[in-house]
């Protein structure tokens, strides 16, 4: 802890102001307009399908393929998500599945 | 009273999955403040009223080392610039919430996004209070969970490497959900795609700017090629449904 309250205090602002305009401008931009314009109305229903793609992405980016795992435990635990989750399709049990294996995986073999 | 009881009632279970990310990942993230000398005040507080765990890990870092707010703020709205998207994915669905509009929009972190805009509320449950206690749930188990771990310190003694992959898992399985349930695979697979040469272009710290815009491109060059045949069946598909 280096900073000084005051210090801290403007940080934590700052970091929550960035969160907020990230929030708040897509409502702020179109306010009402959405419903009028078929280009927006196409992005609202095809975006969360890339966001989530994006997302999925977003959390392996430090994944190191020539690193000294070369993501073999990523790739693994996905793997096995996917199929418990296409053989049961319970979130929970694939979700707590897929990260029971990779906490085995990364404290074990890698 | 009682119809928000009802909400309550119907929003809850599709939150365990967050219930159950949020209390580890949340514990992960309180432990690592405490480590820090952020004590359970400073951590339920950036919990509270930040409510994202990629920038408020990557806060540890702006909070370890030499004051520079413009740099924090930047560095946030890089991070947290997929939340953009979620706005805009949601316009439609938020129209008409009121009051509960600002919440709503304030609480859209990743997990509130991926339920709010895939599920639906029972019969004769109230939208806008089934989506607000999605939101205000998840919100008060992040809240909680960090708060617990900045507690519980130093007293972990096992080894918790690795639980942040629940993060991964929720989306992985978010994504194969999606997938399932669209015929037209397009959007997701332009959505992988994108990231990943993006991410292989920018590299770690800068692919996310990128990975936007060429998404966005790519969308509005699908639809330009399908337009003709997409305003037909658009019609169509919404007829049927």
């Amino acid at each position: 802890m280096k900073l000084t309250t005051f210090e801290i205090v403007v940080i934590i602002a700052m970091v929550a102001f960035g969160t907020m305009i990230t929030r708040f401008l897509p409502f702020a931009i179109f306010k009402g307009k959405n419903a009028s314009n078929p280009y927006i109305d196409y992005l609202g229903k095809v975006l969360p399908y890339s966001a989530m793609g994006l997302l999925v992405v977003y959390c392996l980016k430090s994944v190191d393929l020539k690193g000294p795992s070369h993501g073999i435990p990523e790739a693994a635990s996905i793997l096995f998500i996917v199929l418990l989750h296409n053989w049961r399709r319970s979130t929970l049990l694939s979700i707590g599945g897929g990260t029971a294996m990779y906490m085995a995986l990364v404290q074990t073999l890698f | 009273m009682k119809e928000k009881i009802e909400s309550l009632k119907a929003a809850f279970p599709h939150t365990i999955p967050v219930f159950t990310g949020f209390t580890f990942l949340g514990i992960a993230y309180g432990i690592l403040m405490n480590s820090k000398g952020y004590g359970v005040g400073w951590t339920a507080l950036m919990s509270f009223i930040v409510f994202t765990g990629a920038s408020q890990y990557l806060a540890i870092t702006f909070l370890t080392t030499a004051f520079n707010p413009l740099y924090a703020l930047l560095m946030t709205i890089m991070v947290s610039a997929r939340h953009l998207f979620y706005g805009i994915s949601l316009l439609d669905k938020f129209k008409g919430t009121g009051a509960l509009k600002p919440y709503l929009i304030f609480g859209l972190c990743d997990e509130t996004f991926s339920i709010v805009h895939s599920s639906e509320p029972p019969e004769g449950v109230d939208r806008n209070w089934f989506m607000f206690f999605i939101t205000a749930l998840n919100h008060f188990y992040w809240v909680a969970g960090s708060a617990l771990g900045a507690f519980l310190g130093s007293m972990v003694s096992f080894s918790i490497e690795g639980l942040d992959f629940v993060l991964t898992a929720l989306f992985v399985v978010t994504f194969v959900e999606q997938w399932k349930s669209q015929e037209n695979h397009m959007p997701a697979v332009i959505g992988v795609t994108c990231s990943a040469l993006s991410l292989l272009a920018f590299g770690k710290d800068g692919f996310i700017i990128p990975a936007m815009i060429s998404i966005l491109v790519s969308l509005t060059l699908a639809r330009g090629k399908k337009d003709k045949a997409a305003s037909e069946s658009g019609v169509l598909e919404e007829g049927i449904e």
